[in-house]
């Protein structure tokens, strides 16, 4: 069953009653709530295999829940203390704005018009994707650009929806629009035939293609038609508890290029690397300058791994290519700044 | 009621002796002032601190304010709208105003039919007829009964089922029946079409003058002079005069097998017909109860006494029932009303584009969800109204005269 929107309404009412926020303790409001409610509460989405969705067991999976029980493991030091709030696409700013989340991590695209006018700002892009088309074979096309007169189905509120008009606006065709907030029944409109055409980030794409019953009854168009660099998004206003998030995501990467992973990282506890010593909190005091533990990033790599492990443990099984999401030095997009 | 000698509504009216008011606590109307003055200036204060509170907030998080977003591009792709709509070209202002005909294109639409199912089985329920009045029963206790959410999903899916556009099942080659709607041949519109139409306005309210000069005649004279031949020449005759005056055009367009859908003629779309659909089944059972209560709250007597003026059933019902039980039936009915308005903001879970729908997306792509929810509140209150205040003159006018 579709959630409707009464939670930007909720929110609002929210955000008129919510005391202003006032600093004491750590110097963020967020981590101070977060740490007196010894639970940090992310936002989801909750239906997307490889980013998050609960298992058969009810387990929240995925590269974005992974790095909500980083996060945990960082500022609790236990990286099971997640609350998992799912939300749709047209629900999840409000939900953030209105503090009803610590972090919003939930596909999200980093825009220019999301981070001036939200009152929110991105920490970071744990996933390069880009708006894609799926077809069923049957349909017999090959290309966006044969796709004039098609109905489209599409989430509304999403950076995708826009990029498709975009799309058709330049390739002067037409397309009806078929827009549905939850995304699998969207999934099932476009199974049963009602659209011809399902547009999402194509790693969405893939994944659904992949957890299909027939997989090469469906097919991925060439077409890549935008930049969708998706993150964890949070207030403005709390800048600690943003270097929090964004460190938090660093220390995964920075621990793949060290090769340092859940199983070895108690071993590079002896480790005479500078770097490394300081990322394991033996030297230095960036933990303390962050405000968490000394052992932060520690926690988070021992208890939930670095990017590579993440990568291998969510996407891999879908068949999911790396590609531009693989590290700097190994022809991808991700790189952290040092650590010191 | 009336009949007494003096009839005391005629009277001036009776009132105590007015004195000043006395700066005691048992001066009643000095209490009443108080404590309206303390209610008052409680709700003001409440306001005052969720205003300030929520102006400071939206500071403190730099969320941008006001409606100046109105005026900027929307990129969001509608549908279905009534007005020209381009994502990427018209305004959010368009888009929410495509929004706002949507609603009322399913409101409107769905008042209407509403009141037509709900009176026939409201009567039906009523009907000697066993079967009939069971059948009706049925229907309302059921169909009430099962939350709205349900049945517009049920019709959704349902409609969904139907086969795609390749193999639309078809009436000749005029209507299509598929998937994604109804797609019907249409008429390819000219100005002898819009003459027409105005003709015909004219012959409405030219024939309703004639009805009105016949009733006289027939309250003065006792005989009802033959109108139909007029009203035929003033409803069919003018309009066709206009259009063949015009040049008598009739172009059609016939739905054609496109590549991906049917493209061409009018489409009556999925989302819109699953709806519409849902709304008027669940909200006529609502309104089948009403009428039901309206008939049954007219005493037996009145039935009897028709039936010995030697009026059949129908006429009895037309003529001697109905008026009576309007009185009862309009005031919840338009509870119904205004009830059906709002449903159709339920549309969202099945992807109709209603302003709901267009207001909601817009304050996700815009951050604005203040003034998002400020539109969608002002909408609704603004049909709601309307909607209460031609109810409330219809109440008005149709309420029994007391002499």
């Amino acid at each position: 069953m579709t959630r409707l929107s009464l939670l930007p309404a909720a929110g609002l009412l929210l955000l008129a009653a919510a005391g202003t926020a006032h600093a004491d303790g750590s110097g963020s409001a967020t981590l101070d709530a977060v740490r007196a409610r010894g639970q940090l509460v992310c936002g989801v989405e909750g239906s997307t295999p490889g980013f998050s969705i609960p298992d058969s067991q009810g387990v929240y999976r995925g590269l974005d829940v992974d790095l909500c029980k980083a996060v945990a493991a960082v500022t609790l030091g236990d990286s099971s203390k997640v609350k998992y709030v799912p939300l749709t696409s047209t629900n999840r700013f409000t939900a953030l704005q209105a503090a009803e989340i610590d972090v919003l991590i939930r596909e999200t695209t980093w825009t220019m018009g999301r981070e001036a006018s939200l009152g929110a700002l991105f920490a970071g892009i744990n996933f390069y994707d880009g708006t894609g088309f799926i077809v069923k074979v049957a349909l017999g096309v090959k290309s966006a650009k044969e796709l004039d007169g098609a109905s489209v189905c599409v989430q509304p509120g999403t950076s995708t929806e826009l990029a498709i008009a975009d799309y058709f606006r330049q390739a002067k065709l037409k397309f009806t629009p078929i827009l549905i907030d939850n995304y699998p029944e969207l999934q099932a409109a476009f199974i049963s035939g009602r659209c011809d055409v399902l547009s999402n980030d194509s790693s969405a794409l893939a994944t659904f293609r992949a957890t299909q019953a027939k997989p090469a009854d469906f097919m991925l168009l060439p077409e890549i038609i935008s930049k969708e660099p998706l993150g964890p998004m949070v207030r403005k206003g709390d800048d600690k508890w943003f270097d929090i998030i964004r460190w938090t995501y660093f220390a995964q990467l920075i621990a793949e290029e060290h090769g340092l992973t859940s199983a070895t990282i108690d071993a590079a506890m002896t480790s005479q690397e500078p770097e490394v010593r300081r990322f394991l909190g033996l030297e230095g005091d960036l933990g303390k300058a962050l405000g968490v533990d000394a052992k932060w990033a520690y926690n988070a790599i021992k208890q939930v791994g670095n990017a590579a492990e993440i990568w291998d443990r969510n996407m891999t099984p879908l068949g999911v290519p790396r590609g531009i999401n693989a590290l700097w030095n190994k022809g991808g997009l991700m790189y952290a700044p040092p650590m010191r | 009621m009336s009949g007494s000698i003096a009839d005391p509504r005629l009277a001036a009216p009776r009132q105590a002796p007015r004195r000043p008011i006395r700066l005691s606590w048992s001066d009643g109307r000095l209490r009443n002032i108080v404590w309206q003055i303390l209610v008052l200036a409680g709700f003001a204060v409440v306001l005052w601190y969720l205003v300030g509170n929520t102006r400071m907030n939206l500071a403190a998080r730099h969320i941008a304010t006001g409606f100046g977003f109105l005026d900027s591009t929307s990129g969001m792709p509608i549908g279905e709208s009534l007005v020209p709509y381009t994502p990427g070209q018209s305004t959010y202002g368009r888009a929410l105003l495509a929004g706002i005909l949507n609603t009322l294109k399913v409101a409107v639409i769905g008042v209407v039919l509403a009141t037509v199912l709900g009176t026939l089985i409201g009567i039906a329920r009523l009907s000697p007829n066993w079967l009939l009045s069971r059948m009706s029963a049925i229907y309302v206790e059921f169909l009430r009964d099962i939350p709205l959410l349900l049945q517009l999903l049920f019709w959704y899916v349902l409609l969904q089922g139907l086969p795609a556009p390749k193999n639309a099942l078809h009436l000749g080659s005029a209507v299509f029946l598929y998937n994604g709607g109804i797609q019907l041949v249409q008429l390819v519109w000219e100005p002898a079409h819009t003459a027409a139409l105005a003709a015909l306005a004219v012959g409405i309210a030219g024939s309703v003058l004639v009805a009105r000069r016949a009733r006289r005649q027939q309250d003065q004279t006792g005989i009802r002079p033959r109108t139909w031949p007029v009203t035929l020449g003033l409803l069919a005759g003018l309009p066709l005069v206009a259009w063949l005056a015009f040049g008598a055009p009739l172009a059609l367009q016939y739905p054609v097998q496109g590549r991906f859908n049917l493209q061409g003629g009018g489409i009556i779309t999925t989302q819109y017909l699953a709806l519409l659909t849902g709304l008027v089944i669940y909200t006529a059972s609502y309104i089948a109860e009403i009428v039901r209560s309206g008939i049954q709250a007219v005493p037996h007597g009145q039935w009897e006494a028709a039936q010995a003026l030697g009026l059949h059933r129908a006429k009895t019902l037309r003529l001697v029932v109905l008026p009576q039980a309007l009185r009862v039936i309009v005031p919840p009915m338009t509870s119904q009303y205004l009830n059906l308005t709002k449903n159709s903001s339920l549309a969202v879970a099945i992807g109709y584009q209603d302003v709901v729908s267009v207001a909601s997306t817009t304050l996700n792509q815009t951050g604005q969800a203040i003034e998002g929810i400020a539109i969608i509140m002002a909408v609704y209150l603004s049909i709601s109204l309307s909607i209460s205040l031609f109810m409330n003159w219809y109440n008005a006018r149709i309420a029994l005269v007391e002499r």
